[in-house]
């Protein structure tokens, strides 16, 4: 199960994730007894060529932040591949297909050179007792590239890039609004030049106009520093804008993968045509037809049989309830697992 | 920000720095707390006289011994017998014998006068261990030498109670700074490994700290002191003493650290410090232990006292410090005899400065607990 293999485009895919499970084990008693996991990823296998914007969304806890927290290797992952295409820890210079999640402490730190993370809130990954000046350096510091005469001068150069002043270098994070705090972590996570950054939700705690000039940036500095993406979010509309394709989670699981058009215009799961019906329109003459999904979100530490989304689903048969769906490529680059993918008209917006 | 958007074109470093440190913010609020400046100023004074400069401050040196034995202390008088008032002076001390009580007394002779100077000469020191020194902040003049000025009277040896209790605040005083430090690089140590790291480590560093704090405490020093060898020289002594302390008090630190840490730890910055890939010792002491040093300083702050007076109470006790090593400690053995109460009660004067250096600690360590306390209205 490899969507990047039976693609053409083989040889631009900078990150490939095969299988990653990430399960958390629920610990009880006095001797600490696994009673059971909570499988917060399960079975996730995505693709991301260079210069490109995935978007990865679903409702809160369906696994997004823990896949890119496994990306990251900040969690390790339970099982799994990840295939990264790094230039750092090859010898010719020329890039080399690692697999992260073999890599040892060493050649792990190395990549962080080239993988770096943006944060969902904007001021708790900002050390609140260093200066702007301390927290950009500081991922130079670690990997050994900062020079007290040169490096200012760069550090000032990424605080304009994302929009700062360089007369806000000695002030500390609380001095700033949520908007340029997020600045100041986007001009750290670029510090050391990456490859691919792992956006976690960088918008959803900004409001709205303050989101629409942190998006636009982060898809200015794509264009000029040849950025990857992955973008979490919850926000649908937040994805349309930024990304090239998109997956949906659903409780640990992807969905549905697609190229953003495809995916808007004509979604083939139907958790996804539940998630695009619920984004707001425009149009105040639009009358909507929502669907609201009947239940809750299936808990991970105990999915329902089946296709993990039966429950709530409109469509469901008996099928679903019984056996999970495989994950097929329907349409050219269209990923989906659904039994009933091919008979369904789902409307997108 | 009105203020700040000062043209971005001005050359990096020359601009007037509009911003604050988190230090700042904490000396600003603490110099508005009074008492606890005065509890600062305090300090800094009494460590300076006690500590830097004792051999300046007192009129003679430690081991001057005289004649005059367990004389009271002598009255400085401004008037003479015609009741003219005239320069500060002393009366010469003559022995008497009580035959009623058949007690050795001490009576002045209005017939031998000596002044009391500022700055006089005396008994040759060496300021700060190098500076080769004779003055002394005040006294009789060294060539009188029949006559001698006690202050807080003199001990058993005819020496200066108050040059004794100059001499021994050094020793207790940095009892408590050194024994303190070691307690602060030992449980901030040990409790942000703790905190970190969880798991098997926590669970041992945790058992460790309450097999500690529930050992019966003076049983173990007793212990740890017959544990020192008897041929060591004092300052060997002195440093296991304050080691053992240290050893000893550590353990509530780092409990206080293990507990801030589990929630700073939790915090998005030492995560996002990892993701850019931070060793665990950078996380550790970089991102994680300076989040705690509030709290740490208050918790030092207040808990040297109890070093300081764990000091005294042991070397009174006889475990702790002994003679010829001079400390608040072992100055207040001498006034350990209800025969020394009776008769020479001067010897408690080693109380006061305890009790003062323990009351200016708190008031340091209150002030500084409100200035640092993120919750604390302003």
């Amino acid at each position: 199960m490899t969507p990047a293999s039976e693609t053409s485009q083989t040889d631009n895919i900078l990150l490939e994730v095969k299988n990653l499970k990430k399960y958390f084990p629920i610990q009880k008693g006095l001797l600490r007894r696994t009673v059971g996991y909570v499988r917060a990823v399960d079975d996730v296998s995505l693709y991301l060529r260079e210069g490109e914007t995935l978007g990865l969304v679903g409702e809160s806890g369906c696994g997004k932040t823990t896949a890119s927290r496994c990306i990251i290797r900040l969690y390790e992952p339970t099982a799994g591949e990840i295939w990264f295409k790094s230039r750092v820890l090859s010898e010719n210079g020329r890039p080399r297909r690692v697999n992260l999640v073999s890599l040892n402490r060493d050649e792990i730190t190395k990549t962080r050179e080239e993988i770096a993370m943006i944060f969902q809130d904007p001021i708790n990954p900002l050390n609140p007792r260093m200066s702007v000046s301390d927290i950009i350096a500081e991922p130079m510091v670690i990997h050994g590239k900062y020079d007290p005469r040169h490096s200012e001068e760069v550090i000032v150069n990424l605080l304009q890039r994302v929009g700062l002043r360089p007369d806000h270098l000695r002030r500390y994070p609380h001095e700033f609004s949520g908007g340029q705090r997020q600045r100041i972590g986007i001009a750290r996570a670029l510090a050391l030049n990456p490859r691919l950054v792992l956006c976690d939700e960088p918008v959803s705690a900004l409001d709205v106009s303050i989101q629409a000039q942190t998006l636009n940036l982060l898809q200015d500095l794509q264009r000029d520093f040849n950025l990857s993406y992955i973008f979490v979010a919850h926000d649908l509309s937040v994805v349309q804008h930024i990304s090239d394709r998109v997956a949906v989670m659903y409780v640990g699981k992807v969905v549905e993968v697609a190229s953003s058009e495809a995916l808007y215009q004509n979604p083939l799961h139907p958790y996804t045509e539940a998630l695009l019906s619920s984004v707001p329109k425009a149009d105040p003459k639009y009358r909507s037809s929502r669907i609201i999904m009947q239940g809750d979100v299936a808990d991970p530490s105990n999915p329902p049989s089946g296709c993990y989304f039966h429950p709530r689903c409109r469509y469901a048969v008996d099928l679903c309830k019984q056996q999970a769906p495989e994950f097929r490529e329907l349409k050219p680059d269209h990923w989906v697992s659904c039994h009933r993918a091919e008979e369904l008209q789902l409307t997108g917006i | 920000m009105a203020v700040a958007s000062a043209p971005s074109a001005l050359p990096l470093g020359k601009k007037k720095e509009f911003s604050q440190s988190y230090w700042s913010l904490v000396w600003y609020r603490f110099k508005k707390n009074k008492l606890g400046v005065l509890g600062g100023i305090f300090l800094i004074a009494l460590y300076f006289l006690f500590v830097a400069v004792p051999e300046f401050v007192s009129p003679y040196a430690l081991e001057n011994r005289s004649n005059f034995v367990e004389a009271p202390p002598t009255p400085i008088r401004f008037v003479d017998q015609n009741g003219q008032f005239q320069a500060p002076f002393v009366y010469g001390l003559d022995r008497k014998i009580d035959q009623v009580k058949r007690l050795r007394t001490w009576v002045e002779d209005p017939q031998r006068k000596y002044p009391v100077k500022l700055f006089v000469q005396g008994d040759p020191y060496l300021l700060f261990g190098f500076i080769p020194a004779n003055l002394h902040l005040f006294g009789i003049d060294a060539d009188q030498r029949e006559a001698r000025l006690f202050i807080m009277g003199s001990d058993a040896l005819g020496r200066d109670f108050f040059t004794r209790i100059m001499y021994g605040g050094r020793l207790s005083l940095m009892v408590g700074l050194i024994g303190q430090f070691l307690t602060l690089i030992l449980g901030a140590t040990l409790g942000v490994i703790s905190g970190y790291y969880g798991g098997a480590t926590d669970m041992f560093v945790q058992r460790f700290t309450e097999f500690l704090a529930a050992f019966p405490n003076i049983p173990l020093f007793m212990a740890l002191s017959a544990a020192i060898p008897p041929f060591w020289s004092p300052i060997s002594v002195y440093f296991m003493l304050t080691l053992i302390l240290a050893f000893l008090g550590w353990g509530g630190l780092a409990r206080q650290v293990r507990g801030l840490v589990l929630s700073l730890r939790e915090r998005e910055y030492a995560l996002a410090a990892r993701s850019f890939g931070a060793k665990d010792s950078r996380i550790m002491f970089r991102h994680l232990l300076p989040g705690t040093m509030s709290h740490v300083i208050v918790i030092a702050t207040l808990s040297i006292p109890g070093m300081i007076l764990a000091e005294t109470a042991l070397s009174w006790l006889g475990l702790g410090l002994r003679p010829p090593l001079t400390s608040w400690g072992t100055l207040l053995q001498d006034a350990a005899t209800v025969r020394a109460i009776r008769f020479t009660p001067w010897l408690l004067w080693t109380v006061p400065p305890i009790l003062f250096t323990v009351m200016t600690y708190n008031l340091l360590g209150d002030g500084l607990r409100d200035a640092l306390d993120p919750y604390s209205g302003r």
